[in-house]
């Protein structure tokens, strides 16, 4: 025992002899699991990154054709615009996220902070049956209830028709909801009691010692758990396609109908053909998406090198 | 060590199954090119092979050839056919990259620019235009008064001889076999105000947009629309009312013909199953029964 280093006998009291000894297999079984998953993003990337650039390299399409705000690809010439799905994308997403974000983060709060045992043994294990309801059932409820509530009530101020960017952002910031709020949650109750007890020593309240010392400690922290709500929300097509509209123009109002790039991929990939330039500029959207879910990662590993930092 | 070994014996099948996976979907399947010679079906009986095959492709046409697939089953022992939508994109695709032994299409294999297929064309298919109930005094669109709507020129109902309700205009996705026939036989190639418009991805999703929006309409296959009666309200074009009777005959124009694709000549059980529905039962019987009209 005394010439193995101690993290390789870590799993076991009794060390490995002989050939299970060479063979090292814990090791090599993870490291297997590991090099399995980095493969597999890598030919992922790979292969959406090569059929995404197809519309460039093999149609000869120019960044200013893709990146266009005109979708008619079935007109003569036909013309392959994707920023109507990009704003479609960002926007539904950014205005789920302004509506979960102040619920989810209260919902944290008082479930860190405020609520009693008893009231968080409730509101825990609903939030998990929340985050485990399939996305069909939210569209499914936004398109027999949402949809016709906004149409029949709130004609007035533009809804005519029900189906709006506002009911796509509402049911993502529902199914998101949950999301940030475990994260949220999770961030708080690290957060160390000494800066509690302290606070309330000094004679605050309870509300000042939330906004004035744990809000601003678990900054990052709920950040991060925006933004991952934000991802999940940039990746949902079939709820959201089923109360948005699917319109592929860029929406004047949030009681317009606009599209995404989740739904328009799903909508066209079927009919299209692998080789022509419709089902290159779709891949094309893929690539996008992908890059923006990226970008998101980047955000959120820099928030939390700032908050490993002292 | 026991322990050790088993999980050992895990990756190795993991690794197995990965392989497999990986082979599966790049051979195509060996009983499809089985060879047996099959003699033309006699009128009533089935001339059966065995093996496995897929069908993939168009939804309008998936009813019709589910349902030929699983009769065609049940009569033959010995015999798989798999059924599978994905769009007539996906059917022409699949078909031609070897990954299907037939795919089912709306459109030509020609208009997507696709060689090296043959064609059977088995069904005429129709489509309808619907409206929601709310919409009264309309039963009839002239293709010109159509063209009006769907480009977007006229947009409240009382204008075509309706009542006084703004029209909301529903299509299906640009790529949809649905939208491209429409456009053509109807439409005369005008292009539709998509920025006017809602999109819905299917027949199902929009009889249900149809149904629950007030002076809503669109186009829906007739063989959808049969199973949603009392729904949604079809609509004569052109004073011809949607039957297959006037599908078969030509008069009614929005019908176009459903295309069966095989890779070069089809042979083995894709031979004798294209056969099948070509013969005498489904044309005869199983194609009206599911609203299509027969070709034969």
């Amino acid at each position: 025992m005394a010439n193995l280093p101690l993290a390789v006998t870590s799993s076991a009291l009794r060390p490995p002899r002989g050939l299970a000894a060479r063979l090292d297999v814990p090791r090599r079984v993870t490291l297997i699991a590991a090099g399995l998953v980095v493969l597999l993003v890598g030919l992922l990337l790979a292969f959406i990154g090569w059929n995404g650039i197809q519309i460039f390299t093999a149609t000869g399409a120019s960044l200013t054709d893709v990146f266009a705000p005109i979708w008619s690809p079935s007109s003569t010439p036909a013309r392959f615009g994707i920023l109507p799905f990009v704003f479609g994308t960002l926007g539904v997403m950014v205005v789920a996220a302004l509506i979960a974000a102040p619920l989810s983060i209260g919902l944290a709060i008082f479930m860190a902070e405020v609520a009693p045992p008893w009231a968080r043994s409730i509101t825990r294990p609903a939030m998990e049956v929340f985050v485990g309801i399939p996305s069909v059932v939210y569209g499914f409820l936004g398109l027999t209830i949402l949809v016709p509530f906004l149409r029949d009530n709130f004609r007035g101020i533009g809804f005519t028709l029900g189906f709006s960017w506002f009911a796509g952002s509402l049911v993502l910031a529902l199914m998101i909801l949950p999301t940030i709020a475990s994260i949220a949650y999770d961030t708080l109750i690290t957060i160390p009691a000494d800066l509690r007890s302290g606070s309330l020593a000094l004679g605050t309240t309870r509300w000042q010692t939330i906004r004035h010392i744990l809000l601003p400690a678990a900054k990052t922290g709920l950040l991060t758990a925006v933004i991952l709500g934000m991802m999940r929300a940039a990746g949902e097509a079939l709820a959201v396609q089923m109360v948005i509209g699917n319109r592929p123009t860029i929406p004047t109002s949030l009681t317009a109908p606009m599209t995404t790039l989740t739904s328009q991929i799903t909508l066209d990939m079927g009919n299209t053909v692998s080789g022509e330039p419709w089902n290159q500029v779709l891949w094309t959207m893929g690539l996008v998406l992908l890059l923006m879910s990226f970008t998101f990662v980047v955000i959120v590993r820099a928030l939390g090198r700032r908050a490993s930092q002292p | 060590m026991i322990e050790r070994n088993r999980r050992l014996s895990a990756v190795v099948v993991l690794a197995g199954l990965l392989a497999a996976a990986c082979g599966s979907s790049a051979t195509p399947s060996p009983a499809s090119g089985g060879g047996a010679s099959v003699a033309p079906p006699a009128s009533g009986s089935v001339a059966c092979a065995t093996g496995s095959i897929t069908a993939a492709g168009s939804t309008a046409l998936q009813p019709l050839v589910d349902k030929a697939g699983k009769d065609y089953q049940a009569a033959c022992a010995g015999s798989t056919i798999n059924v599978q939508g994905g769009g007539s994109g996906t059917g022409l695709t699949q078909v031609s990259q070897g990954a299907v032994q037939i795919g089912n299409s709306d459109v030509t294999a020609e208009s997507k620019n696709i060689t090296g297929l043959v064609d059977h064309i088995v069904a005429k298919q129709g489509w309808v235009m619907v409206v929601n109930p709310d919409v009264t005094g309309v039963t009839n669109l002239t293709s010109a008064q159509a063209t009006d709507i769907w480009t977007g020129k006229v947009s409240n109902w009382k204008d075509v001889g309706g009542n006084d309700e703004a029209i909301v205009l529903i299509l299906r996705p640009e790529s949809s076999g649905t939208r491209a026939t429409f456009k053509k036989l109807v439409l005369g190639g005008a292009q539709e105000a998509t920025g006017q418009a809602l999109t819905e991805d299917s027949n199902g999703a929009v009889v249900t947009a149809v149904k629950g929006t007030p002076g809503s309409t669109s186009v829906i296959g007739f063989a959808y629309y049969q199973q949603n009666l009392g729904q949604v309200n079809a609509l004569k074009l052109d004073g011809i009312e949607a039957t297959v009777d006037n599908m078969k005959s030509g008069s009614y124009k929005l019908s176009a013909e459903g295309h069966m694709y095989t890779k070069g000549e089809a042979d083995g059980l894709a031979r004798s199953f294209l056969d099948y529905v070509l013969g005498p039962i489904v044309q005869g019987a199983t194609i009206p029964s599911l609203f299509y009209a027969p070709v034969k």
